[in-house]
């Protein structure tokens, strides 16, 4: 076995340095009974030529498909340094850096990070990442009811992604948070329905997202002087590419933003590891969960970073720190951070106008078609929207599939919606063939 | 080292104009950004740089030579299993065929992915002896919250509501009070015997009808065997609670002793430590989550489940505790884990942590003379010195002694990752040394060799390990200032 | 050495009140920020809120560790010691002399509760 490094010799040394004749007698202090003393029912060890063949099997038998699906998940353009750079393994093998003099490298490309994130989302101030979007809300919400003391009420809007609200809502459950959702109105947040909770000053926090699940960007106008009018925190969730291009949440006045990064590069791997960013303002520095990189200088002076504000956290406070969380997404933040440098101004802001272009063709192309009508007439979107279908979704899908493409993503809880997105990566050419086939399935149907 | 580049940031190689990508011309006449109301768009520019490439990669290749990973050298960091993680797992994550997959594409295009989710998950069981497993979790403090709410859902599923305590021993990693917290539970800390295991007698009188369950590490945080398992299993159960395993420390036992058999009910494994996966300065890691039989409706959704014709699906089961992850948890880290768990097979997985336990136990007995060992028994995969001996560090009491620190900012100067310090904290100079199974022989005995020369440098030249590290890309950093002139971002510097 | 100053009164959770009439100043005792280290943020209760003995009212932070303050006396907050803000750092110069809190005794016998300076001593060894 190749990363077991010991002879026979060095074994036998060893176990008489320590005293004993075998391995086994390491384990003489447990218990006879709890010893397992059996042959695993594992597969026999495989060598490189196998794992690949095994592997690789299975590899084989997904499907890689054209994707016009978004809901959280967009099939966005990676530089090939990204990934590159990402797979150093002086970075990737290395862990949390407590030992900063010679952990500068990671903590230095959090400190970046942490730059681009707060200034993307118009904030004082980012951690060093989180899990994923959806545990980067809950988070957002377990800190509202946190920093307000004695109010444990935090209203959230239903236009949130339902992926994500399942997990707030599991989170709420547990941690004795009392969530209230807040109706939409004609795809968007209802306001007049927020104002009237609000009303009854015992509200910790309010969460919003933009755009919101129908692809919608939702203006939040008012929305934040109406929630300090009764000391409620605003949370503002983003899908982090359109930060590049829409209104702050920081512009908007919110007090925390937070959101999924995915969209930053980061490739859609079935679900994960992606990350969640969460940031907020410098009053609520101590009240934020997740690592914190701040810079400092050495003993010579010299410019350096350094894990801070750890007093917050888990491994000082125990139970009574501000959140369990003590990972950052350490590789996807530097995923994130060389994404953002590479892109740039521009760049960021070119993969958002041509993900619109694409996404707004493509609507207007579908729309021409005899069985999708605008669900929500008239709203702002970006790179998603949502269409009202008279085919069956599923059997509109499953012919697209055969075609190569992921038509949209169904919407939950509504039976004729369904939600499209486009990125950069989309061509014209894909547009064209994708409607050809909805076009031929419409017609299949008698439409 | 291109120490002109180092230290600067990227926001400081910015030039006006450079650009690092490459996209086609928009195709997209006649639909602007423009066309949206004026005020939902940003006001103003972002801060973000405009570098070319070379620029960039120059950028980041001077910053990963100031870091240190488990392939630049021996890291024996305390609690972290940081064991080298094969190359082919990475091949194996790299796979388009699975890095192109979107969540929301339908299960009968995805049947590769969820038959090896499927496969690692029923691995995990059987190294486990727990029924059933998610691999959901992001991180092993997420799964130790997720078992949390497997055991509130069981109590609640029950009628028994008044359930709202948990057992925590006070030598437990920081994550379990704080996890125990973040599911609503309240903490009843149970004491350590002087031989640093669960006092069993301290643990009696907290067991009643309001004990949800009783967390433990096993081994503990000390690297100890809790031998009274199987006592301690009983009476928690016999008063209504459920046993939870910390998975930090499974490591040793693999093939040797199983949780399940132990009398544990519902477990997290760190796929970061225990299977291979890197640990990228912090993160992606992955916490699935085992229960034993009777608890795996709760497990939270979706659920992967493997019909009888051998089709795979994705369930959302009405018991289930709910959603602690928008999707399939950290899916390219469980390929990583799996290639781990194919290449090593049921020959080699138990040897993984006998190797571990005899690594450890190797160094402990060599430095034992020079540094001070509290407890002095068989260890398993770790052991925690506490400081280094009064004859080389000086009296623990007197300001001016050699600290654990001094020792292992010294370590870097030396090329190696210090231990864990300072935990867990029934000790003041804890010092966890953890050196896994991937180490040889040659590299134990040049780090012991290091560890009593610096020793030696403690009593002979004390000034040389206060002022330590000498040779690393900075210095001793002044962490009192970056909290009380905090500065975050670029912009503040 | 950590010192004690007679006449204060003591808490085992290592707060100090200073008895003046009908208000009571509260700060933590030099012992224990001695084991602090250097105090870097001291989370402060807010004017007019309510304290009460036995239970938090803030936080003192070092780099390395962060503790509850527990107030030794119950009244409403009066006073807070607003040169904190910016330099927390006062506490590890001089504890005593340095008040996180003044409060309005609502029940001044309840210092009887707590360790004279030479029973505090005999806690802290």
């Amino acid at each position: 076995m190749k990363y077991f490094p010991h002879t026979a010799n060095d074994l036998q040394e060893m176990l008489k340095v320590v005293g004993v004749s075998s391995l086994e007698e390491l384990y003489s202090e447990v218990p006879e009974e709890l010893k397992f003393n059996k042959e695993l029912a594992l597969p026999s060890a495989m060598s490189e030529i196998e794992v690949r063949r095994v592997i690789g099997s299975l590899e084989q038998s997904n499907e890689q498909l054209i994707s016009f699906a978004g809901a959280g998940v967009y099939d966005h353009y990676t530089p090939s340094v990204v990934p590159y750079i990402a797979s150093r393994s002086e970075f990737s093998t290395s862990y949390t850096p407590y030992q900063a003099e010679i952990s500068q490298g990671t903590l230095q490309y959090i400190f970046e990070y942490q730059t681009m994130m707060a200034d993307l989302t118009g904030m004082d101030i980012s951690n060093a990442s989180m899990y994923d979007g959806s545990t980067a809300t809950a988070e957002a919400m377990m800190m509202c009811v946190a920093a307000a003391k004695k109010r444990n009420r935090v209203l959230i809007s239903e236009t949130f992604n339902p992926a994500v609200m399942r997990v707030v809502e599991t989170y709420a459950k547990f941690h004795g948070v009392d969530l209230v959702k807040v109706p939409a109105k004609d795809g968007v947040t209802d306001m007049c329905a927020i104002q009237a909770l609000l009303e009854a000053d015992d509200v910790a926090g309010v969460l919003v997202c933009q755009p919101n699940y129908y692809g919608i960007i939702e203006d939040f106008t008012g929305l934040a002087d109406m929630c300090h009018a009764h000391k409620a925190l605003l949370a503002i969730n983003t899908m982090a590419s359109a930060l590049g291009v829409l209104k702050s949440p920081g512009q908007w006045g919110a007090d925390i933003a937070c959101g999924e990064a995915q969209s930053l590069g980061i490739p859609m791997c079935y679900g994960g590891p992606y990350i969640g960013y969460l940031c907020t303002t410098n009053a609520l520095v101590r009240k934020m969960p997740g690592r914190l990189v701040g810079a400092t200088t050495d003993m010579d002076g010299k410019r350096c970073f350094v894990l801070t504000m750890q007093a917050r956290e888990q491994h000082i406070r125990r139970e009574k720190a501000t959140s369990n969380i003590c990972t950052a997404q350490g590789i996807m933040c530097l995923y994130v951070a060389s994404y953002l440098a590479l892109m740039g101004k521009k760049g960021l802001r070119e993969v958002n106008e041509q993900s619109y272009g694409a996404a707004h063709e493509l609507h207007k192309r579908l729309l021409a078609l005899p069985c999708f009508t605008e669900a929500y007439p008239g709203k702002p979107f970006l790179n998603e929207f949502t269409l009202k279908c008279s085919l069956d979704i599923s059997a509109l899908q499953d012919n697209a599939y055969i075609d190569g493409f992921i038509a949209g993503v169904k919407a939950e809880a509504k039976e004729d919606e369904i939600i499209f997105a486009a990125t950069e990566q989309r061509s014209p050419e894909e547009v064209e063939a994708l409607v050809e086939s909805i076009a031929a399935f419409c017609a299949e149907q008698g439409l | 080292m291109n120490n002109t580049y180092y230290g600067k940031l990227i926001f400081e190689l910015s030039t006006p104009g450079c650009i690092g990508y490459s996209l086609p011309e928009n195709q997209w006449s006649g639909h602007t950004l423009e066309d949206l109301p004026a005020n939902l768009l940003r006001e103003g520019e972002t801060i973000l740089p405009e570098v070319d490439e070379l620029t960039a990669v120059r950028h980041y290749t001077n910053m990963s030579n100031n870091n240190f990973g488990v392939d630049t050298g021996f890291y024996p960091l305390g609690s972290c299993t940081m064991k080298y993680n094969p190359k082919i797992n990475e091949e194996m994550a790299s796979l388009p065929g699975f890095t192109a997959l979107h969540p929301h594409q339908p299960e009968y295009t995805a049947q590769g992915a969820l038959e090896l989710y499927y496969n690692v998950q029923k691995s995990l069981s059987e190294i486990a002896g727990l029924h059933e497993f998610t691999l959901n979790p992001f991180a092993g403090a997420h799964g130790e919250l997720t078992g949390l709410m497997v055991i509130r859902t069981y109590h609640e599923k029950r009628g028994d509501l008044k359930r709202t305590k948990i057992i925590v021993p006070d030598s437990a990693h920081g994550t379990n009070p704080a996890s125990a917290a973040v599911c609503g539970l309240q903490i009843v800390e149970v004491k350590s015997t002087p031989d640093g295991t669960v006092d069993v007698e301290d643990l009696k009188p907290l067991l009643g009808d309001d004990i949800a369950g009783m967390m433990m590490t096993n081994p503990n945080t000390l690297g100890i065997f809790e031998t009274k398992i199987p006592e301690i299993a009983r009476l928690v159960h016999e008063c209504g609670g459920l046993m939870y395993y910390d998975g930090a420390n499974l490591n040793p036992m693999l093939g040797v002793c199983r949780p399940g058999d132990m009398g544990f009910d519902v477990m997290h494994i760190n796929l970061h430590k225990t299977f291979s996966t890197p640990h990228g300065g912090g993160g992606p890691g992955s916490g699935p989550v085992g229960v034993r039989k009777g608890l795996e409706e709760y497990l939270p959704n979706p659920q992967v489940k493997r019909q009888e014709d051998g089709y795979f699906t994705l369930v959302n089961n009405p018991e289930s505790l709910g959603s602690v992850s928008a999707f399939l948890g950290n899916f390219g880290i469980v390929i990583r884990a799996y290639a781990y768990l194919l290449s090593l097979g049921k020959e080699y997985i138990p040897m993984a942590g006998k190797l571990s336990v005899l690594n450890a136990n190797y160094i402990k007995e060599h430095l034992k003379e020079y540094y001070k060992l509290p407890i002095d028994v068989l260890c398993k995969h770790e052991f925690v010195f506490d400081g280094l001996r009064e004859e080389y560090g000086g009296d623990h009491h007197d300001p001016s002694h050699v600290t654990t620190l001094d020792v292992a900012k010294r370590l870097l100067d030396y090329g190696y990752h210090a231990p864990t310090i300072y935990f867990p904290l029934l000790f003041h100079e804890a010092m966890m040394i953890e050196p896994t199974e991937t180490e040889s022989k040659k590299t134990l005995d040049e780090f012991i060799d290091v560890m009593k020369k610096i020793a030696l440098e403690a009593r002979d030249q004390r000034e040389l390990l206060k002022t330590a590290p000498h040779h690393t890309p900075v210095r001793r950093l002044d962490d009192v200032k970056a909290v009380k002139e905090p500065k975050f971002t670029y912009k503040t510097l | 050495m950590a010192k004690t100053i007679e006449g204060l009164y003591y808490s085992e959770s290592h707060e100090y009140v200073k008895v003046e009439g009908e208000y009571g100043y509260v700060g933590i005792t030099d012992y224990a920020q001695e084991q602090l280290g250097n105090v870097v943020y001291v989370d402060m209760p807010e004017v007019d809120d309510e304290v009460t003995a036995g239970e938090e009212f803030g936080a003192v932070e070092s780099v390395k560790a962060a503790s509850d303050l527990i107030s030794p006396v119950s009244g409403v907050v009066v006073e807070i010691n607003a040169d904190l803000e910016d330099q927390p750092e006062l506490i590890n110069q001089d504890a005593f002399g340095t008040w996180i809190m003044k409060v309005k005794l609502s029940d001044p016998s309840e210092v009887d509760n707590l360790l004279s300076a030479a029973d505090y001593e005999n806690c802290c060894k």
